[in-house]
């Protein structure tokens, strides 16, 4: 059972699907890194990316091109949200703030299953089967497409987090609030532009799943959960920690998968996050809090 | 005593109802209604007078149910003492996940988080575990004997939820009056203060979550008996988390009548959106979504709290309060 020859496919094929975990987790923890709150949203806004991205294919566009055209459309629905809903709404309190991106989850979910019922849909691109020889493995090239793609998101958002204004008046935000307000930065405006990169971030993790997964209106869900536990592990806000929890976690899911059977894969993640949150809650990369 | 007569008088105007209207549907809104009144209080002793707001209480909702109902169905066991067990269990699921939560000191988010994580993977095990009949469900054997919980006439099913929520009323009010309450509602509106002046934040959150989960857990309980089926997506769905913490915060949050008018409130707008647009999957959530938001952000002290405004602004001039934001 532990042969080499089943256990290296596994981790790799963890391993791709963790770095699309990690992209989802990335805009979670690039919110809560800033606006110190969790979007619930985030699912049903993943949710909502996939079928846009479904429907671009419909009109002939690929979905790895829909990327280009989702990315922004999405950082501008992020925008909105945060605003001109999610902002006036909870006046400027946390716990009302977590109630309203609940609310917007329901209401998102449920519009798409009351347009789109909740029938599963997938596209066939020609190149979803298509797959590279390792030598111990193949794997699939949609899936490697993936991987290296959240390197590139990653690596963008890193560049703009470091190099810009914006990224500067985001870091600033973060560490104080107050402060950066003094000084001149609106505050409101920095929270919408976190808000709409998480948002694109999702949108591009729509595009790269839909070659090789379906979707319907619960799709994003199975992947909230695990985003939610990569963040606690690695560390709420902290962008390292998302990528490296995604990899981790993608290569746990794969090999709890193999032991424990499909539907028990997730439960293995949820013991990581009780172990995680019980013995060190603020994650492997976290600042103590 | 005083400060009870509110309830009775609620109460006894409620169960009124069933001698006038005869109609099963009416009594059948009503007792779902009442259903979720009863956990929505449960979810207001932790996140209305507590501030612990819980996204999961469909871990003690579905406990409650599944554990009345595999003790019916596999066991053999008498339904009123399934009753009992499953209130208890729900407790116990209150203490073990508050005594996980709260000794490692999280909250606000990552309460949320946790909670919303204790519902989804109770779901996941009760959909492929044997014991709950997995993704078939369980089924409780058709037996309208009053022994069996289970009656002939919605009436008396009205008049039993009826108490059940009654006697939630009595215990949300006598919190309200306890030093416990007064802790409670400390901790919520500032834990470090209320720790520096002695009160043990870990164990009163504790407490009140072992309260709530026994709460919302009998309303599982009554599910499964009003409804003789239980699965995975109904017990510990996220539908029922929405409406637990729906309820008191459209009533009134952290207010002894805020779950029972927010529930009426909720139910009425779900079986007025089912009659305008038919059978139509997720409308209803859409409409309890968007009202959610709209409630917190024009009224975030729920109908209890705008009508006490609405009652301030007629009797005084508004330039008299003093300035909010």
């Amino acid at each position: 059972m532990l042969s080499p020859a089943i256990l290296i496919p596994a981790i790799l094929n963890g391993l791709l699907t963790g770095a699309v975990y990690a992209l989802v987790a990335l805009g979670l923890t690039l919110v809560y890194g800033v606006l110190h709150i969790i979007n619930f949203a985030h699912g049903a806004l993943l949710t909502a990316a996939m079928f846009a991205a479904f429907f671009a294919y419909q009109f002939g566009i690929d979905p790895y091109l829909a990327i280009f055209l989702l990315a922004p459309a999405f950082f501008a629905v992020g925008y909105a949200l945060q605003r001109f809903i999610i902002g006036p709404a909870s006046h400027g309190d946390d716990r009302n703030m977590l109630l309203v991106t609940l609310g917007v989850a329901v209401v998102i979910e449920n519009a798409l299953l009351y347009a789109f019922r909740a029938d599963t849909r997938t596209i066939d691109v020609p190149y979803a089967f298509q797959s590279i020889d390792f030598g111990v493995t193949f794997l699939a090239v949609p899936r490697l497409i993936g991987f290296a793609a959240v390197f590139v998101v990653a690596l963008a958002l890193w560049l703009i987090m470091s190099f810009t204004d914006t990224g500067r008046a985001i870091r600033a935000v973060a560490k104080e609030k107050l402060g950066a307000e003094l000084a001149g930065i609106d505050v409101a405006h920095v929270y919408a532009v976190t808000f709409g990169l998480g948002t694109a971030c999702v949108a591009i993790a729509a595009c790269l799943l839909i070659p090789s997964y379906y979707v319907n209106p619960s799709a994003g869900n199975a992947f909230v959960l695990v985003a939610f536990t990569i963040v606690v592990l690695g560390g709420m806000g902290s962008v390292p920690g998302a990528l490296i929890g995604g990899l981790v976690i993608g290569v746990v899911e794969s090999l709890s998968s193999l032991f424990l059977g499909d539907s028990l894969g997730q439960v293995g993640i949820f013991l990581i996050f009780i172990v995680v949150l019980l013995v060190r809650p603020s994650g492997l990369f976290g600042a103590r809090a | 005593m005083k400060g009870f007569a509110p309830i009775v008088v609620v109460v006894a105007l409620l169960a009124a109802v069933p001698l006038i209207v005869h109609s099963n549907v009416v009594l059948n809104f009503l007792v779902v209604a009442l259903m979720i009144a009863l956990a929505g209080q449960g979810w207001n002793i932790l996140g209305g007078y507590g501030g612990q707001y819980s996204f999961g209480h469909a871990a003690f909702f579905g406990t409650g149910a599944y554990v009345t109902s595999i003790l019916q169905v596999r066991y053999g066991v008498n339904a009123w003492a399934g009753f009992a067990i499953g209130v208890a269990a729900g407790a116990l699921v209150g203490a073990i996940i508050g005594a996980l939560t709260f000794r490692s000191g999280l909250r606000g988010s990552y309460f949320a988080l946790v909670t919303l994580a204790f519902a989804e993977v109770l779901r996941i095990l009760a959909s492929v575990a044997p014991i709950t009949g997995a993704g078939v469900g369980t089924l409780i054997k058709l037996d309208l004997r009053a022994q069996a919980f289970q009656f002939q006439s919605r009436a008396v099913f009205y008049w039993v939820i009826l108490a059940l929520v009654a006697l939630s009323l009595v215990i949300a009010k006598l919190i309200e009056r306890s030093r416990f309450g007064a802790w409670l509602i400390a901790v919520r509106e500032n834990e470090d203060a209320a720790q520096a002046l002695g009160v043990d934040a870990a164990t009163v959150k504790s407490a009140a979550m072992v309260i709530s989960g026994a709460i919302t857990a009998a309303a599982g309980c009554f599910y499964a008996q009003y409804f003789l089926f239980v699965d995975a997506g109904i017990a510990y769905g996220t539908w029922i988390s929405i409406e637990a913490l729906l309820t008191p915060i459209i009533g009134g949050v952290g207010t002894v009548f805020g779950p029972l008018i927010g529930a009426l409130v909720v139910k009425a707008l779900g079986e007025g959106a089912q009659l305008v647009t038919g059978d139509a999957p997720g409308l209803d959530l859409v409409i309890y979504g968007a009202v959610l938001v709209v409630v917190i952000w024009f009224a975030p002290r729920g109908l209890i709290g705008g009508l006490a405004q609405v009652r301030q602004w007629l009797t005084r001039r508004p330039t008299l309060e003093a300035g909010h934001g």
